[in-house]
């Protein structure tokens, strides 16, 4: 039987890679670029006994996506730059609660409200860095339909598997723009579960570290009485100030995605192997960037494309390596240097690195990205 | 009559963090009669809160509780109702922390009449932080960041909460200690957002600032305030002065959030 595809936007391609993975409840708040997510699911959810609810400001919405995910559901949030600002202090409580959420930004430009109705790339530190406290982030950059709908599936993996908030990040070109998508068959793609506890109810403590990296979490309802907090709490979940507990859980939440970079890492490697020019790209850019990479070859130059579909934690080990095997490396992104920070700090001074940014509502085109390697060469 | 609150309480939990003469224990006592009467299934119980002093209630009991961030506990649980609605879900926590941060959730948790049971401790002060004034610290009262008296009107949280679209609404004091359990239960029971509302004393951040000299006098302006509903409608307004309207508030019937979600999934489902 031919497989079902489909012609259709970044985000709607979005909205059913969640219903793959097994998405039950969304909460959001409408906002522009990233509405089409919760409008689909608002049509799909309820159509398979899910729930949909539109809350009164974003941050409701995160509140009510922690509190749903506590009873066992997988739960998905939409929202764009100034909505993710004010989720950025409870995408920290579900770090610190450990708490699975899967949070789609759709960028657009700013600071403030921006451009709405513009693409942009300009929430990448935001997302690594915009909660308080020290936390680990788990952040994806898919670049085309087919892509979001694949990544959202590992994301939701991701949040599962991991206990904690991962947040997608689309720009609004890739958002907006209509794909072929090729849904896959049930039992396709890897979905992974959370990992419910095995423990008697009354031995059983939601952040128990003998149980490894990432203890089990029981469903609210499900016969396990427990207690979740946003304050340093011990392994039973409540509130503690004993300093070695504290930095004991504050490491361990840090180390669960630390010491699981092979699994959490992913990106695409664009012709590198003798790449002396390195375009180091993401989302709807890296589009403009391979372009650019197959055209500067017809010309002799030996560029390549590293393409991050993991961006936090950053690929650090893979880039310094790079950046000892290029001459230069190149950042072509839609804010004013958000990203080559991280790759200026990995490269050491051992090449070149350069930025092209752009913040004008239009996107970096393959003409840029030549022109400026022909520049650094 | 005896009771056993031990049954409900976390094993090795106790004391609490309240200062002495705080009434938040007279209204937790009150919330475990209440879901004592009520028969509820504790397994099957969230209690979720926001931060303040009364936002740390959820964790002295036996259920499933969720200590949320600050003003955010009624959208928490709405999320915890919506993808459970067969689970009993109570939030309790101050008048600071439900009305001014959390006043946007407080209202649309109001409006959409999803069956929360909301337990609203109002000791008018931010205790927790050290007595600031709250959108409930009378005009003119004392308190940390009013060094002048405040100048800010006040939030009348019950009204608000009918204003908004609650549809059950009550209001007692922690003086009356018997009549807490009895206004809860009838909350739980009551299928849509129901508000009790608890006048509540903070001797040390707020009775210290504003001239009352020991708890008693605490207790007693919460006993010299309080009308029930029945005695006020053969006062005059002269006599009511002063005074606030204690029972139940307001009750009507109208469909619930999670109910009407429920005829959402019939519909798309085709049915």
């Amino acid at each position: 039987m031919a497989k079902k595809v489909a012609l259709m936007q970044g985000n709607e391609a979005c909205a059913q890679g969640a219903l793959y993975a097994g998405c039950s409840f969304f909460a959001g708040y409408p906002i522009t670029p990233s509405t089409e997510v919760a409008e689909v699911m608002s049509i799909e959810l309820p159509k398979i006994g899910g729930k949909f609810i539109q809350m009164e400001d974003e941050i409701a919405a995160i509140a009510a996506l922690i509190g749903a995910s506590l009873t066992g559901a997988k739960v998905l949030d939409s929202t764009s730059g100034p909505g993710m600002s004010l989720k950025q202090e409870l995408i920290g409580y579900a770090c610190i609660a450990e708490v699975p959420c899967v949070i789609v930004n759709v960028q657009r430009g700013g600071p403030s409200t921006g451009m709405p109705t513009g693409p942009g790339q300009s929430d990448m530190q935001q997302a690594m860095w915009g909660t308080h406290g020290d936390h680990a982030a788990i952040v994806l950059t898919p670049a085309s339909c087919q892509e979001i709908y694949e990544e959202t599936v590992r994301a939701f993996n991701l949040a599962e598997k991991y206990r904690m908030p991962v947040q997608i990040q689309i720009d609004e070109i890739c958002a907006h723009m209509r794909e072929r998508v090729q849904f896959a068959e049930p039992g396709e793609m890897e979905v992974i579960n959370r990992e419910a506890p095995s423990v008697a109810v009354e031995d059983y403590k939601p952040y128990d570290a003998s149980k490894g990296l990432i203890p089990p979490l029981a469903a609210f309802g499900s016969g396990y009485r427990y207690h979740v907090t946003g304050l340093n709490k011990a392994e039973d979940g409540f509130p503690t100030t004993k300093a070695e507990l504290v930095d004991a859980e504050e490491r361990r939440q840090i180390d669960k995605v630390m010491l699981n970079l092979a699994d959490i890492l992913k990106n695409e490697e664009y012709l590198l192997e003798d790449a002396e020019i390195v375009l180091f790209a993401y989302g709807s850019t890296s589009r403009s960037a391979r372009y650019a990479v197959n055209e500067l070859r017809k010309e002799g130059v030996k560029a390549g494309m590293f393409r991050p579909l993991t961006m936090w934690p950053f690929p650090d080990a893979r880039v310094a390596e790079l950046a000892v095997q290029a001459k230069a490396i190149i950042c072509p992104e839609m804010n004013l240097g958000q990203m080559v920070r991280e790759v200026e700090r990995v490269a050491k001074g051992n090449c070149e690195v350069a930025h092209i940014g752009r913040v004008d509502g239009e996107p970096i085109n393959p003409g840029q990205i030549i022109d400026k390697v022909k520049e650094v060469l | 009559m005896a009771y056993d609150y031990e049954k409900s309480i976390r094993p090795g939990k106790l004391p609490h963090i309240w200062c002495p003469g705080c009434g938040h224990g007279i209204v937790m006592k009150g919330l475990i009669r209440a879901m004592d009467t009520c028969e509820l299934d504790r397994d099957n119980t969230a209690i979720v809160s926001g931060i303040g002093c009364a936002s740390r209630l959820p964790g002295y009991l036996d259920c499933c509780t969720l200590h949320t961030a600050h003003g955010r506990a009624a959208a928490f649980a709405t999320g915890v109702k919506m993808a459970k609605p067969d689970m009993n879900v109570i939030v309790c926590g101050g008048d600071g922390d439900g009305t001014a941060i959390g006043g946007n959730h407080f209202i649309h948790a109001c409006r959409r009449n999803i069956d929360l049971t909301y337990v609203i401790m109002n000791n008018l002060i931010y205790g927790m932080t050290g007595g600031q004034f709250s959108p409930c610290t009378p005009t003119g009262a004392m308190a940390s960041t009013t060094p002048y008296g405040n100048p800010d009107p006040v939030f009348d949280i019950s009204k608000l909460a009918i204003g908004a679209g609650a549809t059950f609404v009550a209001r007692t004091t922690a003086f009356h200690a018997t009549q807490i359990d009895k206004l809860i239960a009838e909350g739980i029971k009551h299928k849509g957002m129901a508000i009790i509302e608890v006048l509540d004393d903070c001797p040390t951040t707020y009775g210290r600032r504003n001239k009352f000299r020991s708890v008693t006098d605490m207790m007693k302006r919460l006993k010299d305030m309080a009308v029930p509903v029945a005695a006020a409608s053969k006062m005059t307004a002269e006599q009511l002065e002063g005074k606030v309207l204690t029972g139940v508030l307001y009750k009507e019937e109208r469909p619930e959030y999670t109910a009407q979600y429920a005829n959402v999934i019939k519909k798309a489902q085709g049915a």
